[in-house]
């Protein structure tokens, strides 16, 4: 297939295109005043998702871009490698806590650092640590839950996500090999 | 947000001025890999208004107060299903403890709507692979359990 053969079917699935039509579809029923509030909150949702996806993802992107090219697999490996020892660990969060946005957005970095070298227990910490402990994510908990419930989610989840990065690296074979995430291709199942 | 364009805009300016041609083979790099992903997550997210639109607040006001533990595991499994960005999560999240919400509900909905994403396994999967993706979602539901537990231990 020719790059650009594969680069455009990826809008040759469907099902992600009929959801949106969908969504829509009843969108416009409900502005029209088809009297289906469903469809008028599912639209806005909807528009919420993408303004976010729309602020996050290009800049995670390009930032992965970089990373890929200008740092070597040396650095990763030595700071957060395999043989890396809990000092990885502060790393791995102080990169997720100043990061925003939903969890799908720290996929590619994670990716990108696990293909660099990082060990996988890092990897998931970072997921951990992203999903739960973001700086902007924390202060509107702090806001509608207050200090107490913040502070104390935030000290309780840390050793679970730690817990959860080293049971990752034990059940995931030595030989295990990421799928490729770029234009065109399959997800790999690879169980 | 801005913080993060403000400090990718830095990067790849100094990109730009250190290797022009490395710093177009890592745009190339970054937007094939979002172009790949895109149309999967865009219909996921359709996928999950549409889950959000059927369930209203007012509903998870009544399926989340009270005690015992089926509000427990309600909110455990509405969060792992769903996803919400955090400047939604958080206000309904206030709004439901005023409605009588407990800690431990509060906090299972919340860790499991932020760590778990059952209808974003399509997307993590195509990063990560089908093993690695239900594994760590699995484990990050007994997390959610444990973190709960926790907070009920701390907040009584």
């Amino acid at each position: 297939m020719t790059a650009l053969g594969k680069a455009l079917s990826v809008i040759g699935k469907p099902w992600p295109w009929f959801t949106v039509a969908v969504v829509a579809g009843l969108w416009i029923h409900g502005r029209l005043g088809g009297g289906l509030a469903f469809g008028l909150r599912a639209g806005e949702s909807l528009r919420d998702f993408l303004v976010e996806m729309a602020l996050v993802l290009p800049p995670m992107f390009v930032l992965v871009g970089l990373f890929e090219v200008w740092v070597p697999r040396a650095v990763v490996e030595r700071r957060v490698g395999r043989h890396s020892g809990v000092a990885a660990i502060p790393w791995m969060v102080l990169l997720a806590t100043v990061q925003a946005g939903p969890l799908y957005g720290a996929f590619p970095v994670a990716v990108s650092l696990w293909r660099k070298g990082c060990a996988p227990r890092n990897v998931f910490i970072y997921l951990g640590a992203f999903s739960a402990m973001k700086i902007p994510m924390l202060t509107f908990e702090v806001a509608f839950l207050g200090w107490s419930f913040s502070l104390a989610r935030t000290v309780i989840t840390l050793p679970v996500f730690i817990v959860i990065g080293v049971v990752m690296e034990r059940l995931l074979p030595d030989a295990f090999v990421l799928p490729s995430a770029e234009a065109g291709e399959q997800p790999n199942d690879v169980s | 947000m801005t913080v993060l364009w403000i400090i990718t805009a830095g990067a790849l300016l100094a990109s730009l001025v250190a290797d022009r041609r490395k710093t177009r083979a890592s745009l190339i790099k970054g937007l094939r890999m979002f172009w790949g992903i895109l149309p999967l997550l865009v219909g996921v997210l359709a996928l999950v208004s549409l889950v959000l639109a059927a369930v209203t607040p007012e509903m998870l006001q009544h399926l989340l107060s009270g005690s015992g533990p089926l509000p427990f595991f309600t909110a455990l499994g509405i969060g792992s299903i769903a996803l919400m960005p955090g400047f939604i999560a958080y206000p309904l999240a206030g709004l439901l403890r005023q409605n009588g919400a407990s800690t431990p509900v509060l906090a299972a909905f919340i860790t499991s709507l932020m760590m778990v994403g059952v209808l974003t396994l399509p997307v993590e999967a195509r990063f990560f692979g089908w093993r690695v993706s239900l594994l760590r979602n699995g484990l990050a539901l007994v997390g959610a359990v444990l973190i709960a537990a926790g907070m009920a231990w701390v907040l009584p």
